[in-house]
C-alpha cells in the first residue's frame, strides 16, 4: 500500500504539471480539447491526491510498522478516532494533508464551473496546478510520507525492517479538539486559495467587471468560516489541554493562523466597495493576494520553526522551499500586476468621511496595521537579527498594547459600519440609528462601573459591546417588524423570514453578533484569578465562590497510559456543585506526560483546576486553580460566527409578491415560478 | 481637497497613535537571545536586558528549593547555573537533559534568575500540526496571558 500511495502521488505530480504547462498552451491556442485535457487533467491531480491520502490511512489502520511515518505516530493500541487524526500529526502527513484539501477544493471549483466562465477557467485552472505542484513537489520529493523504515546496515546501506508497535501519537494530541482543529484551519489555509487563483487568474485574463468577486464570495467565506473556526478551536484546545489557564498566548504559530484571517476578514468587507461602487479594485487584489502568501507563510513558520530557534526541527530544509514558492507567488503577482494595472482602474472616489465606504476603508486599515504588528512582531527576531545581529523577541505586551485599541476600534466599526449610509450619511439618520443604542451602551458602563468594572479598556469594551448588539437586535427588530405587520407572524417567525430574504446582510449581523460575544469573552481576562497549593488529603480551599475539597489522590491504570488524578469535591455555600478529576497522564510508549485539565464550566465563569504535580518536599499533590470569568461567551460566540456564516451562504429565499389578502392561493403559486425581480420589488420587503 | 485632509488626518492619527503604543509594548517587552557563551561575555547595559537562554539541563543538577528551584543548563561546552522563581509549576517535560529556554536576567553573582522555563524533551517528538501552540512541539510554557 506504501508503494501504491506514492505512486498515486507521483502520478499525481505528473498530471499537474501536464495541467499547469498544458493549460498555458490552452490558454495561447484556445484550442478546445487541450483546454478540455489540462481541466480533466486537474481532476485527475486531485483524484489520485485522494487514493494517496486514503491509503496512508490503510497504512494507520493496518497497522503497518514497516513504514516510518507509521511508526512515528501510531501504535497497536491507538484509538481508530485517533489514527484518522494521526495522518496530520507530523511533517510529512500534514503537507500531505495540506494537498489533500487543497485537492477538494480544486476538484469542487473545476466542477462546478465546467460550463461556465470559459474565458477565465483555464487560467483559474494554470494557478491552481501551480500551486498544487509545489506541494506535490514537496509530498514526492523533500518529506514523502511513505518513505519505508530503515537502519543502516553492514556496509552502510540501509536495511529495511519492520517494528512490532509503533511509537505512538504524541499525548498532547489525543484530545478531541485535535482531531477537528487542524481539518479547520488547514481547510481555512487551503481555500483561500481559490479566491487567489480567481483574482489572479482574472488579473491575467483582464476578466471584465466585477464577476471574479461574486464567483469567489462564497469561496473565501467558506475559506473564513474554516478559518475562524480552526483558530477557536486551537485556543480551545490550548485552554484545554495545555493547562496553563489561558487560551491565546501570542505563540508564532498561533499568529501564523491570525494573520490570513485578518486580511481575509478585511478582503471581505472591501469587496463589497467594490461590488456597489467600483472602489478598491488594486486593494482588494493585494488583500487576496496578500491573504494567500500569508497563508503560506504561516504554513511556513508553523513547518519550519523559523521563529522559535530552540523548537527547530534539525531534519528539516522544508524552509528554504516555502521562502523559494513565497518569492515566486510575489513575482507573479508583482508581474501580473504592474502588466495589467490599467484594468484596475477605480469607477469612483470617496465622497465623505461619515459613510459606508470610509468606515470599510477604516476597517480596513487597522485590521492591515494589527496584521503588520502580529507579523512584525512574529518575525522580529528573524529580522532583528539580520539587522542588528542581536535575535530579539517581543512578547505579550507588545501584541497586546497594539492589538486590544485596535480590537476595540473595529468593535465600534462592527456597531457602527453597517448602518452607515453609501455616499453620504445625514445627521438624522445617525440620530436615528444610533441615538438609542449609544444611551443602552453608556447605561450599562454607568451600572457596571459602581459593580467594579474598573479598567478603562474594559469598562470600553463593555460599553461597545452593548451598543454593538442594540444596533444589530434593532436592525432584526425594525424589519421583522415590518414583515409582522404584513403577515401577522409571530415576531420570531418573522425576523427568520427577514433573516431569509436577504442571507448576505443578515447573516453578516448574526457573525458580528457572535463577535460581540467573543469580545466580552477576552474582556473577562481583566478579572482572571489564580491560586496554587499544597494539598492534603481532606483538606480545602477556597477561590471565588466555590469551596474545593480533596477527597483523594490516587493513580488508575488505562489501555494507553496511567493516570495520576486527584478527587476533588467542589461546593458552593455548603452545597455540592460537582467532582472534579484533574490528572496527569503518563504515556509508556514514548515516555511523555500530558495534563487533563478539570474545568467547571458556567455561563458566568470556569472553575479550572489543574494537578501540577507533586510538591518535592512533602510529596503532597499540588494544586493550581483558576477562576476565569466569562471564557464560555468565547466558544459560544464562535459557534453564533459559524452559524452566521453558514447563513450567509444560503440562497436568499425567493421573495414572494402578495398583492392583496384576498388573491387566491393557487394562483400566487403558479406565479411564483415566473416572477422576477423588478424595480418595485426591493430586497428584504415584499 | 479637505476631504482629502481629513482622511489624511484620521488615517495618521490612527497610525501614529498606534504605532506609539507599539514602541512601548516593545520596550516592555524586548527580550534578547542568547546562548551561554555568549552571557559570559556580555558586559555593562547589555546585561540588564531581558533576555532568553537555551540550553541542556544538566543530569542530576535539578535541585528543588522552598520558593526557587536550581539547576545548570549547558551548552557549547560551557554550563550557566540556574535558580527558577517563577511562580507557575515546571513542564512535566523539564527533566534531566531535556533542551530548556529560560526567560530572565542575570544576577549579580553570576546566576541566571529565571521567571519562565519552556522545555522539550530531546528529540522526542516531531512539531504539531499546523495552527496548534508550539507548545505542541513537546514542549510546555509556563507564561499566563
Amino acid at each position: 500500500m506504501d508503494v501504491f500511495g506514492s505512486f498515486a502521488l507521483l502520478l499525481a505530480f505528473v498530471c499537474a504539471v501536464y495541467a499547469f504547462i498544458g493549460g498555458i498552451a490552452a490558454i495561447r491556442t484556445r484550442h478546445p480539447l487541450l483546454v478540455k485535457s489540462t481541466r480533466q487533467a486537474g481532476l485527475a491531480t486531485c483524484g489520485l491526491i485522494f487514493l494517496a491520502t486514503l491509503s496512508l490511512e490503510y497504512l494507520f489502520f493496518s497497522d503497518n510498522f514497516s513504514v516510518a511515518y507509521v511508526v512515528a505516530h501510531s501504535n497497536r493500541s491507538l484509538s481508530p478516532f485517533y489514527k484518522v487524526a494521526a495522518l496530520w500529526a507530523g511533517q510529512e502527513g500534514s503537507l500531505l494533508f495540506w494537498s489533500f484539501l487543497l485537492a477538494v477544493y480544486v476538484f469542487s471549483a473545476l466542477i462546478a464551473y465546467r460550463n461556465k466562465n470559459g474565458e477565465l477557467m483555464p487560467y483559474v485552472g494554470v494557478v491552481l496546478a501551480g500551486v498544487q505542484i509545489f506541494f506535490l513537489t514537496l509530498n514526492n520529493f523533500v518529506a514523502s510520507p511513505f518513505k519505508a523504515l530503515g537502519v543502516p546496515g553492514v556496509n552502510g546501506a540501509m536495511d529495511l525492517v519492520a517494528r512490532g508497535d509503533g511509537n505512538g501519537l504524541n499525548p498532547l494530541l489525543q484530545y478531541p479538539e485535535m482531531v477537528i482543529h487542524p481539518p479547520n484551519l488547514y481547510s481555512g489555509y487551503t481555500g483561500f486559495t481559490i479566491p487567489f487563483a480567481f483574482a489572479l487568474g482574472a488579473l491575467l485574463a483582464r476578466y471584465p467587471g466585477e464577476k471574479w468577486i461574486h464567483l469567489t464570495r462564497k469561496w473565501t467565506m467558506i475559506a473564513w468560516g474554516f478559518q475562524t473556526a480552526g483558530i477557536l478551536l486551537g485556543a480551545h484546545w490550548a485552554y484545554a489541554v495545555l493547562g496553563w489557564g489561558g487560551y491565546w498566548a501570542w505563540d508564532p504559530v498561533e499568529n501564523a493562523s491570525l494573520l490570513p484571517w485578518l486580511t481575509g476578514t478585511a478582503f471581505l468587507h472591501s469587496v463589497m466597495m467594490q461590488e456597489k461602487r467600483g472602489m478598491m479594485k488594486v486593494w482588494n487584489v493585494w488583500l487576496v493576494f496578500c491573504t494567500f502568501l500569508l497563508c503560506i507563510l504561516g504554513t511556513f513558520l508553523t513547518r519550519s520553526g523559523v521563529v522559535s530557534s530552540v523548537h527547530a526541527f534539525a531534519s528539516s530544509n522544508i524552509g528554504n522551499w516555502f521562502v523559494g514558492f513565497i518569492a515566486i507567488i510575489l513575482l507573479v503577482c508583482l508581474t501580473a500586476y504592474f502588466k495589467n494595472r490599467d484594468y484596475l482602474k477605480s469607477e469612483n472616489q470617496l465622497d465623505s468621511i461619515v459613510s459606508r465606504e470610509s468606515s470599510f476603508l477604516f476597517n480596513n486599515l487597522i485590521l492591515l496595521v494589527s496584521c503588520v504588528a502580529v507579523l512584525s512582531g512574529t518575525l522580529f527576531p528573524v529580522f532583528s537579527e539580520w539587522f542588528t545581529g542581536d535575535r530579539i523577541s517581543v512578547g505579550t505586551p507588545f501584541f497586546n498594547k497594539v492589538n486590544i485599541p485596535i480590537g476595540l476600534l473595529l468593535l465600534f466599526l462592527t456597531g457602527v459600519g453597517p448602518l452607515l449610509a453609501w455616499r453620504k450619511t445625514s445627521l438624522d439618520s445617525l440620530k436615528r440609528n444610533f441615538g438609542w443604542p449609544l444611551l443602552m451602551g453608556l447605561v450599562a458602563g454607568a451600572i457596571a462601573f459602581p459593580l467594579g468594572v474598573r479598567g478603562f479598556y474594559s469598562l470600553i469594551c463593555l460599553i461597545l459591546c452593548v451598543f454593538v448588539a442594540s444596533t444589530i437586535t434593532m436592525e432584526f427588530y425594525r424589519g421583522a417588524k415590518v414583515i409582522r405587520a404584513r403577515s401577522g407572524a409571530s415576531f420570531l417567525a418573522s425576523a427568520v423570514d427577514l433573516t431569509m430574504r436577504n442571507t448576505r446582510r443578515y447573516g453578516g449581523y448574526i457573525v458580528h453578533m457572535g463577535m460581540v460575544l467573543i469580545f466580552i469573552g477576552i474582556a473577562g481576562t481583566a478579572f482572571n484569578k489564580d491560586i496554587q497549593k499544597e494539598m492534603q488529603i481532606d483538606s480545602s480551599m477556597q477561590i471565588g465562590p466555590y469551596s474545593l475539597l480533596l477527597q483523594n489522590f490516587d493513580t488508575k491504570q488505562e489501555k494507553n497510559y496511567t493516570a495520576e488524578r486527584m478527587i476533588i469535591e467542589v461546593t458552593r455555600d455548603n452545597k455540592p456543585v460537582m467532582m472534579l478529576y484533574p490528572e496527569r497522564r503518563i504515556f509508556p510508549a514514548n515516555q511523555a506526560s500530558g495534563t487533563m485539565v478539570a474545568i467547571y464550566s458556567t455561563l458566568k465563569q470556569d472553575l479550572y483546576v489543574v494537578y501540577a504535580g507533586q510538591s518535592p518536599d512533602t510529596q503532597a499533590p499540588v494544586i493550581h486553580v483558576y477562576l476565569n470569568p466569562l471564557v464560555k461567551c468565547i466558544w459560544f460566540g464562535g459557534v453564533v460566527v459559524v452559524l452566521g456564516t453558514l447563513v450567509a451562504l444560503l440562497p436568499n429565499r425567493r421573495a414572494v409578491l402578495v398583492l392583496a389578502a384576498v388573491q387566491e392561493p393557487t394562483r400566487v403559486k403558479s406565479m411564483a415560478g415566473t416572477l422576477t425581480p423588478s424595480p418595485t420589488l426591493r430586497e428584504g420587503h415584499d | 481637497m479637505q476631504k482629502r485632509a481629513k482622511f489624511g488626518i484620521g488615517i495618521g492619527v490612527i497610525v501614529i497613535s498606534l504605532g506609539f503604543l507599539a514602541w512601548m509594548g516593545y520596550g516592555e517587552s524586548k527580550t534578547y537571545y542568547h546562548t551561554i557563551a555568549e552571557l559570559q561575555t556580555l558586559q555593562g547595559a547589555s546585561l540588564s536586558h531581558r533576555m532568553r537562554v537555551g540550553g541542556t539541563v544538566e543530569p542530576g543538577s535539578i535541585r528543588r528549593l522552598s520558593g526557587r528551584v536550581d539547576f545548570v543548563l549547558q551548552g557549547e561546552g560551557k554550563s550557566l547555573p540556574v535558580s527558577y522563581v517563577g511562580s507557575e509549576p515546571l513542564p512535566d517535560t523539564f527533566v534531566d537533559k531535556s533542551q530548556a529556554l529560560v526567560e530572565g536576567r542575570p544576577a549579580a553573582d553570576g546566576r541566571f534568575v529565571a521567571e519562565h522555563v519552556q522545555a522539550k524533551c530531546a528529540s522526542k517528538y516531531e512539531a504539531a500540526p499546523g495552527g496548534t501552540p508550539t507548545p505542541a512541539g513537546g514542549e510546555a510554557r509556563t507564561s499566563t496571558m
